[in-house]
């Protein structure tokens, strides 16, 4: 159940509400239990579905929560902002003719019915190996990693350079689509598997490369923390910000409750949030909580977007409004701050090779949109500060620090795994990724 | 929650403070022109500041109590503890050994970064001139450093209640005009300062480094809050500085920024003045 766009605006709990224990035991009882399940094909990191539906069916919550969690110790997290749709539940034989489960939902249910228990359950163990191995970063693949690697019996400590564990799951996504609570809870999960986490390190700096490669092996799940600018004249006006400053100011440094909290944002009253993925909507609904008529500018069509169809959706609940096929060229300022974009028009071409129309600028239809706050959506690259001081790791052409099926990177014991060897991805991909280089670490580490 | 101790906190002047922090991982690691950022509370702002000194697993920071943040932070004491420490981030200072000389200008706080810089050039074989200046007497920090670290040192006061009266540019003006040899030099201060004082050295071609100070939030290189415009290309002050050629900085654009969030300080401080009075009347109930 989500609540009504009218009220939740106002504040910046959580706008899903689940479903009832009851909802759920039906929804689990519908499951026809396939032999062979389409639905963890569809899972990157392959949890057992039709096990952990079939504990719910018979209200063996915690079992349910237990199963999950041999393969996935973020099931709170994933069950709120996996793209099910495409996935586990797009793959899932009732959506043929009907409704396929909601295994979103299923998922988040068997987290939460069991966070409060108080004995907390731990996946089992293996033995203790004696080797040590570094993770850099505890977002969703530097959590995954180490989690997976402290289960195979390994130590594992996480350098993390914020104050605060989680990395995009902190920083980048909002409270009002995943609590804080639940994920610092998850994350003291992966600590009660023996995993160490040092805050305020930053690997390459507070910890040399030289000690990083002192560890047995080292894991590499630094994500896609560089925001992209456009470059357009006036880009560096008061009031221009990127997607991640914006986000961090808010989600990570708590700025909507400013003056308590000390770290400012520009609340703005007219904000214009550039692109169209799934991070311009966490802006756009980020800027309509504090306050703000928001206007989303995407260069191509709506059914172009990159975002999650559910996103998309909340927003336009929201009341923000969708400017598509207008791109911006200049932002435009008075007195030393911005006062507006100055854009263009765009007519869609025929499709790309991704599927997605070209488009070209209409000459001549410039047009300027009113706006004292402006934030940049348009994607992001690995943070190059350790990269720069490996010079011998291999990059892709976009950046992204190359790696072979295994997670393998070009520098010996270095793997990686997440955004920063995908690409910018989701959630729940970075994990997988991340899962299959911690399963080759152990190889390499057992051989 | 607190596990970085103030090992030493004292006034330096009425509004400059310097603090040496327990930080094994910064403190081990750190080299000069590198900065760290100081947390010292969930609520607070996370505020960069320059490390001005090592010593074993402690680092020396010293900053001005202006805003909100730094305000509490200069309430702390020794033994007190902060939240979060982390660093060092940034480039380190582009000093080369040998026999260079080179000129280490601090103007007003900013000469809290100066020690650390000029011990690193001594060290690297090169000699080294100090002028460091500020508003009046009592407001001039860290000269007794300078003083036993530095081949010559000049010091100037604004209002010439110590040193020679003036600003620090006419000092350095003097040295590029006496002909002597000078490789390098460091200005390091307040924007209008690092601003007018660089032009000094333009005409002269004097390779030129200014430490830039814009508003960070993580200085990792992850929000892009400290863009700056270097050579007419986005740099960013945290990652790929903090210390650029103040030759090829756009000031207005570094001094613009900088002033992006004047009201909203306001603002903090003003709301921090309300709620000490609130709980100065309930202590009284």
């Amino acid at each position: 159940m989500e609540r009504n766009a009218d009220v939740r605006v106002k504040d910046f709990s959580e706008v899903d509400l689940g479903l009832s224990k009851e909802e759920i035991i039906a929804e689990a009882q519908r499951c026809i239990q396939c032999k062979k399940p389409k639905c963890v094909l569809g899972c990157p990191v392959g949890i057992d579905i039709p096990g952990f539906i079939a504990a719910l069916a018979v209200e063996n919550f915690q079992n349910a929560a237990d199963i999950i969690k041999r393969d996935n110790m973020l099931p709170a997290v994933c069950g709120r902002v996996c793209p099910q749709e495409v996935q586990c539940q797009g793959m899932c034989i009732l959506g043929k003719k009907g409704t396929p489960i909601s295994i979103g939902q299923l998922e988040r249910f068997a987290a939460d019915s069991t966070r409060d228990n108080t004995v907390p359950t731990c996946p089992k163990k293996a033995p203790a190996t004696g080797k040590r191995v570094a993770v850099v970063g505890s977002g969703p693949a530097g959590l995954s990693a180490a989690a997976e690697l402290a289960r195979l019996g390994h130590s594992v400590t996480i350098f993390e350079s914020l104050h605060e564990a989680g990395g995009v799951l902190m920083y980048g996504i909002p409270e009002f689509r995943l609590p804080k609570d639940i994920v610092r809870y998850e994350i003291d999960q992966v600590k009660n598997l023996g995993v160490e986490i040092k805050t305020n390190h930053i690997a390459g700096r507070s910890v040399s490369v030289d000690e990083l490669l002192a560890f047995d092996a080292v894991f590499l799940g630094t994500g896609a923390g560089l925001p992209y600018f456009m470059g357009l004249p006036g880009e560096n006006l008061p009031g221009v910000y990127s997607a991640n400053e914006f986000l961090t100011r808010v989600n990570l440094m708590g700025a909507n409750r400013f003056p308590e909290n000390d770290t400012p944002v520009k609340f703005g009253k007219k904000v214009v949030v550039i692109g169209g993925g799934n991070v311009a909507m966490d802006s756009a609904r980020v800027a309509r909580r504090l306050g703000a008529e928001v206007t989303l500018m995407y260069r191509r069509g709506e059914t172009d977007m990159p975002a999650r169809l559910d996103e998309v959706r909340h927003a336009k609940e929201e009341d923000i409004v969708f400017m598509t096929q207008t791109n911006p060229v200049a932002f435009i300022g008075t007195n030393n701050a911005v006062s507006g974009v100055e854009a263009v028009q765009m007519s869609l071409g025929a499709p790309c090779e991704d599927g997605r129309c070209s488009f070209s600028p209409v000459e001549g239809s410039n047009f300027i949109v009113e706006a004292d706050v402006i934030v940049e959506a348009i994607g992001q690259g690995p943070n190059p500060l350790l990269l720069r001081m490996v010079p011998e790791l291999a990059r892709n052409k976009n950046g992204s620090v190359t790696v072979n099926s295994l997670g393998e990177t070009t520098v010996p014991k270095i793997y990686a795994g997440g955004d920063v060897a995908t690409g910018a991805a989701t959630v729940i991909i970075a994990m997988g990724t991340a899962k299959d280089a911690a399963r080759a670490i152990d190889k390499m580490l057992r051989k | 929650m607190g596990t970085y101790k103030i090992v030493e906190a004292r006034a330096l002047s009425e509004a400059v403070f310097e603090m040496w922090i327990h930080a094994p991982q910064v403190a081990l690691h750190a080299k000069a022109g590198q900065f760290c950022i100081v947390h010292p509370d969930g609520a607070g702002e996370r505020v960069p500041l320059t490390i001005s000194g090592t010593d074993g697993e402690n680092i020396r920071i010293a900053f001005m109590a202006v805003g909100t943040t730094t305000k509490l932070l200069a309430t702390l004491k020794t033994g007190d503890e902060l939240r979060d420490v982390a660093g060092p981030l940034g480039m380190p200072s582009n000093i080369t050994p040998g026999n260079e000389t080179v000129i280490i200008v601090g103007g007003g706080v900013g000469v809290a970064c100066t020690p650390i810089l000029a011990k690193a050039a001594k060290e690297a074989g090169n000699y080294v001139i100090g002028i460091i200046g500020a508003r009046n007497k009592d407001l001039l920090i860290f000269e007794d450093d300078m003083r036993e670290i530095c081949d010559e040192l000049i010091v100037t006061t604004d209002d010439g209640s110590y040193g020679i009266k003036g600003f620090a540019s006419a000092p350095l003006k003097e040295l590029c005009e006496s002909g002597r040899k000078i490789d390098k030099v460091w200005i390091i201060g307040p924007g209008m300062m690092m601003k007018v004082t660089s032009e000094v050295t333009r005409p002269y071609g004097i390779k030129t480094y200014v430490s830039l100070n814009p508003v960070m939030v993580d200085g990792t290189g992850m929000c892009g809050s400290c863009r700056v415009t270097v050579g007419g290309e986005m740099k960013f002050a945290c990652v790929d500085g903090p210390e650029f050629d103040a030759h090829q900085v756009d000031w207005n654009d570094l001094m613009t920024r900088q002033r992006m969030y004047v009201p909203e300080e306001k603002q903090s401080m003003a709301y921090r003045e309300e709620q000490h009075h609130v709980c100065r009347c309930r202590k009284v109930d």
